[in-house]
């Protein structure tokens, strides 16, 4: 992959951004930079507007006030022939996949190198099955999504996301709800991808030991700001109570006093305000 | 002033349908042309609803003979069933019925298909490939049924005619020569083409208002069941609204 043209910049710079979704505040002044290269794990309870922030770096969401930046183009600003320019960059696996379900796994992970790469079929079929292998998946080409496991599912997203080799790849929780073994595999993936290709990665994830994995720097988000940010062991020593609070997970602390959603479970509640709540945004 | 929340909610509606009708405009010449999807959905919203129309306007075709039998003898002229059924089933009730049919069969799985794309993040996975929904799920499925509704009404007006014609024959003992004479001696071609247009926006707003009802789901499954509930229920009340302008239009 050649060199970024502005590489001594932010990949990923968020300015001041806010967003509310009728009268819920969501993200309250996100600053947040990401180098070249660089992976960063966004870590936070629920309902804390990680995946909020996430839609927002690749133009899903538009911002109320403030600004994302990729690559010094204000994302928010983007006209309808630049956007397809511009999500070129990206690949994105979310939470529960979302597969095509009326398409094959093959043309699921097939899909966004027909779209978005002039590959011939050949190059195709080789990228899909060289994805696919990467998440050790087998004999599922032809299955639907509806026929896999809850795992598997996250897995083909996963291929799905990586296959064009984006420059920018966004993860929403990729590994909640995996097994240890599948989960370590993933972590490994990702580290790969990051270290020999050079991919900016931005993750969202509950799962404090894949931050320490994967993460060159973890960022704690808590009532729609960053209230932390720094590489994985200066992180674990940081003294701010809530997060070691989220570090060791207890259930008693500052996190849960000021905000009952962090109770819940995270796997169930963390669509939250995403889901419930999506705006209709408007071109 | 706050405005009811119905009040809001249907000028909400309102502006998403325009806005999604020009979303549907201005997508509609641009490449890629998905003609395979085109014909899937023609297959699926067209090809699979004939049974259900076949049914729909034979047996009104058979209700209309009845009716018109029973009215039309009271003053002497029931020479004329033939001519009211036919002129009834393709001026209006073929176009009609299709629609409402379509609308609860075709309209509903739009708006349930893509309401449960939009909650399990499947729409955003396509924009973020760079696919823009409208084009690649709208767009194939609005054009679909504009184009076999029409289709779907021509077999109607066809069936119904017969159904008519098999009531007052075979129970009522009309003669068959002067029955099918009487069928088409006062129909001209304004009367077929006016219900034809009918059908095409019918089966233009039944797709649009299916579409737009799954395309702005939230709320996970209980909000897909929202959104194909008022698939049909908007869908057959603009059909039914529309078809008195249209009526009015076309004369």
């Amino acid at each position: 992959m050649s060199e970024p043209p502005n590489s001594g910049r932010s990949k990923i710079a968020i300015r001041d951004l806010h967003k509310s979704f009728g009268p819920k505040l969501v993200l309250d002044g996100v600053d947040l930079e990401v180098a070249p290269g660089e992976s960063l794990v966004i870590i936070g309870g629920s309902g804390t507007g990680k995946s909020v922030l996430l839609k927002h770096v690749v133009g899903l969401l538009k911002p109320d006030t403030g600004t994302v930046e990729v690559d010094g183009m204000a994302v928010e600003k983007l006209g309808n022939r630049e956007i397809t320019e511009f999500r070129r960059k990206f690949g994105m696996a979310f939470q529960e996949g979302a597969l095509f379900d009326s398409m094959t796994v093959w043309r699921n992970v097939a899909f966004p190198l027909q779209r978005l790469t002039r590959m011939s079929s050949q190059e195709i079929g080789d990228r899909v099955s060289e994805c696919l292998g990467l998440v050790r998946l087998e004999a599922v080409e032809e299955k639907l999504p509806s026929q896999l496991s809850g795992g598997m599912r996250r897995r083909v997203g996963f291929a799905r996301a990586i296959a064009h080799s984006p420059e920018i790849l966004l993860f929403d929780e990729p590994t909640t709800g995996l097994d240890p073994v599948t989960t370590a595999l993933i972590d490994e993936v990702i580290v790969d991808l990051n270290g020999r290709l050079k991919t900016t990665t931005l993750t969202i994830t509950h799962d404090m030991e894949s931050a320490f994995r994967i993460g060159d720097r973890i960022a704690m988000i808590h009532k729609g700001k960053i209230i932390a940010s720094a590489p994985p062991a200066e992180f674990r020593r940081l003294e701010d109570p809530r997060v070691q609070q989220f570090i060791h997970g207890h259930a008693e602390g500052p996190l849960s006093e000021d905000d009952p959603q962090a109770q819940k479970k995270p796997s169930e509640q963390e669509a939250g305000p995403a889901l419930e709540e999506m705006p209709w945004r408007k071109r | 002033m706050k405005l009811p929340d119905a009040v809001e909610g249907f000028f909400l509606n309102l502006g998403r349908f325009f806005q999604l009708m020009g979303q549907i405009f201005a997508w509609t010449p641009r490449p890629p042309y998905d003609w395979s999807e085109l014909l899937r959905q023609m297959v699926r919203v067209g090809f699979n609803s004939i049974p259900v129309v076949f049914l729909t306007t034979l047996f009104t075709g058979g209700v209309m003979a009845l009716q018109t039998f029973t009215v039309l003898r009271r003053i002497n002229a029931e020479s004329f069933v033939g001519s009211g059924v036919a002129l009834s089933m393709v001026r209006e009730l073929a176009a009609v019925l299709s629609g409402l049919i379509v609308a609860g069969r075709a309209g509903s799985a739009m708006g349930a298909e893509l309401g449960t794309m939009r909650v399990t993040e499947q729409i955003d996975a396509l924009e973020v490939m760079a696919t823009d929904p409208v084009h690649y799920l709208v767009v194939p499925r609005v054009w679909a049924t504009t184009i076999m509704l029409p289709l779907l009404v021509v077999m109607g007006n066809g069936v119904g005619i017969l159904g008519g014609y098999m009531v007052a024959v075979v129970i009522m003992d009309a003669n068959p020569v002067s029955y099918v004479d009487k069928s088409f001696q006062f129909m001209d071609v304004n009367d077929l083409f006016s219900g034809l247009i009918k059908a095409a926006v019918f089966g233009f707003l039944l797709a649009a208002i299916g579409c737009q009802q799954g395309f702005y789901t939230s709320g996970g499954a209980e909000g897909v069941g929202r959104s194909t509930t008022s698939a049909v229920v908007v869908a057959s009340i603009a059909i039914l609204i529309s078809d008195f302008f249209l009526t009015r239009l076309l004369f």
